[in-house]
């Protein structure tokens, strides 16, 4: 009958089609960020294709907290995470039994932008950044001028990504001085493309998100330059995070490696080749590698197991990766 | 001897009504092309934009960081077997419990509790359908983020509309063809064996291949069960492992779909990606109107041969 020599046919082009893969079930299970993914897919890429398919890597989104659920459930191997783990979540881990070391592989520079033709800001400070953004202005700071009398009578349209990000944790940190607390009344969205379509369409519009959305768009937008706690402007780039200029909005993001798992040769492998390559593939997607020696240093915590966080569960800003590495971590 | 006053008046009532039947006229083209220009204007711009990405590369290419070097292999491998898998648990049980509403279920009030709800289970929203697949497959069955799961969430999906089509076109066949076959001694099963069945078939394929033509652009409950969206390996083959358990490897493989990876590709930085995101659509579009267009052959061919 046609029907079944249809079905039967098309059972033989699926069949052919995955002839080719291997049959090797080592696999390496990634979650957690979305701002850690673009790093870890490449990673993942090049380490799929250095094994020859030996070994499967697989990447999923479902945020850092989501991650870390997954995660502290024993059902994921590596936790991609854009903060570091938080109380709630230790404790969590802790009763699964499950250990895990940190490992900070890259920095992110929190961009803030303007519309391209907004040309009265030339540079913000913190502060500044602080009077628009606190809880304390919803409602009431509408404007450009109510931040600095400088600044013209024009409407202030903000945007900044949704609430359960790791972005928005980091910036209303480094801001605010509190983690989550922000005004309310901006256009959330948890796709950055729509934070960059919104900003380019307004003369009064500021928005901030990862680096990376802002280098891709830089046509359609403006960075603005935040002054940095030694009083210097600095505008966001790769050489200026590196160096440790662009302070506060640089944050590391990391990896969290279950131990158990890291007993396995896949995962020990595919750990040492993040760290190792790590770096050089960030920067192909935008992010700002650590310094050579934090990559070394992370390695080392790795082949020694240092289990724990270096953050007790607390969000923190300004850290030095280099002293955080040092740090004896907590579980 | 009609008034002349009359015939005017008559005539103002023709031509009023003649307005009124242009009017509507009008208004059922007008509303008709806000559907049809809308997709016509989606699908033109995605086929603008995807169509030069298209090449054989990108059929044969599992995702990548580098957009150029992206493809949708480990993509629409994942469609085809989760759909595979769907088609297979859906369709028994789907045509089985039609059949048995309308040949066998007695008539009463149990029967029509039944048939209420699987009439409202159509119109359940997709994302419910993820968190119950969530809780009963991906952990209570310990099934994981596997093709089983997302084929058999699907398949739950599609259920009650193969129900529905079953059942309609079940009720399609003339009464006198079922009491013929009882006039001859047949049983009730084989009456629906070798009458309804064949008589039906028709109308069956085609509501299941318009159920299968929606869960293959279901997004939602995939996305709950958890599917993942680097993926940049293919299942095991299907059957092609040591016997037994062997065979079955490549259900309990991770995946991904092609919903999800245009959704990744969407929230991507780079203008490359949205190119292939629009590529991926302009396919998925493609898979979807291919299976409607097989629904309306097999219809038209099978409907051919049946006479009464």
């Amino acid at each position: 009958m046609k029907i079944s020599s249809l079905l039967s046919g098309s059972l033989m082009a699926i069949t052919m089609a995955s002839a080719g893969s291997a049959f090797a079930q080592a696999t390496v299970k990634i979650d957690g960020s979305s701002t850690v993914f673009p790093v870890t897919e490449a990673v993942a890429e090049d380490f799929q294709k250095s094994k020859k398919g030996a070994v499967r890597v697989t990447v999923g989104i479902s945020g850092t907290g989501g991650g870390f659920k997954k995660f502290c459930r024993g059902e994921t191997d590596i936790s991609d995470a854009s903060r570091p783990i938080l109380k709630k979540e230790m404790e969590d881990c802790a009763k699964a039994g499950i250990k895990y070391i940190e490992l900070p592989v890259a920095f992110d520079a929190l961009t803030v932008v303007i519309h391209p033709k907004n040309d009265w800001i030339k540079q913000m400070t913190v502060a500044e950044l602080k009077t628009i953004w606190e809880s304390a202005a919803q409602g009431k700071i509408m404007t450009w001028k109510q931040v600095n009398a400088a600044w013209p009578d024009k409407p202030l349209k903000l945007f900044g990504p949704g609430a359960d990000s790791g972005t928005f944790d980091y910036f209303t940190e480094a801001v605010n001085g509190k983690a989550k607390s922000s005004r309310g009344d901006f256009t959330a969205s948890e796709d950055d493309n729509v934070l960059v379509q919104g900003v380019s369409r307004d003369m009064g519009a500021l928005g901030y998100f990862g680096f990376a959305y802002y280098d891709e768009n830089k046509d359609k937008l403006k960075a603005v330059p935040v002054v940095n706690p030694k009083g210097k402007a600095v505008s966001p780039s790769i050489d200026a995070v590196m160096a440790g200029e662009y302070e506060p909005l640089a944050r590391p993001i990391f990896i969290y490696v279950s131990a158990k798992s890291a007993e396995r040769p896949e995962i020990k492998e595919f750990v040492e080749f993040y760290l190792k390559h790590g770096g050089k593939l960030a920067k192909e997607v935008k992010y700002v590698p650590l310094g050579d020696s934090d990559y070394k240093h992370a390695l080392d915590n790795f082949t020694k197991r240092k289990t724990g966080t270096g953050f007790g569960g607390e969000a923190e800003v300004g850290v030095k990766v280099a002293d955080l590495l040092k740090r004896d971590p907590k579980e | 001897m009609l008034e002349s006053q009359d015939l005017q008046a008559i005539r103002a009532l023709i031509a009023k009504a003649k307005r009124w039947d242009a009017f509507f006229g009008v208004l059922g083209i007008l509303s008709l092309m806000v559907g049809v220009l809308t997709f016509s204007a989606l699908f033109v711009d995605m086929a603008i934009q995807g169509i030069p990405r298209l090449d054989g590369n990108f059929f044969i290419n599992f995702p990548s960081r580098r957009a150029e070097n992206a493809g949708i292999l480990s993509a629409w491998v994942g469609t085809v077997l989760v759909m595979f898998v769907t088609a297979l648990a859906a369709v028994p049980l789907g045509v089985a419990a039609g059949v048995y509403l309308e040949e066998y279920a007695p008539k009463n009030w149990m029967t029509d509790i039944i048939e209420i709800n699987i009439t409202n289970l159509a119109g359940v929203p997709s994302i419910v359908y993820g968190l119950l697949a969530l809780g009963l497959f991906v952990y209570q069955f310990g099934f994981g983020q596997s093709i089983l799961s997302a084929g058999l969430t699907l398949a739950l999906l599609i259920l009650p509309v193969v129900i529905v089509a079953t059942r309609e076109s079940i009720r399609a066949i003339p009464q006198m063809i079922r009491e013929g076959s009882y006039a001859c001694g047949a049983t009730n099963w084989q009456t629906v064996r070798d009458h309804i069945l064949p008589y039906s078939s028709a109308g069956i394929l085609t509501g299941i291949i318009i159920g299968m033509a929606r869960a293959i652009g279901e997004t939602a409950p995939i996305i709950t069960i958890g599917a993942l969206t680097f993926i940049a390996f293919l299942p095991n083959a299907p059957f092609a492992g040591d016997p037994p358990a062997g065979l079955f490897d490549w259900l309990f493989s991770p995946f991904t779909v092609m919903p999800i990876q245009m959704f990744n590709w969407t929230s991507r930085p780079e203008a490359a990606f949205q190119v292939n995101a629009a590529a991926a659509g302009f396919v998925l579009v493609l898979m979807t109107l291919l299976m409607n267009g097989a629904a309306i052959w097999l219809r038209y061919h099978l409907r051919k041969n049946i006479k009464w």
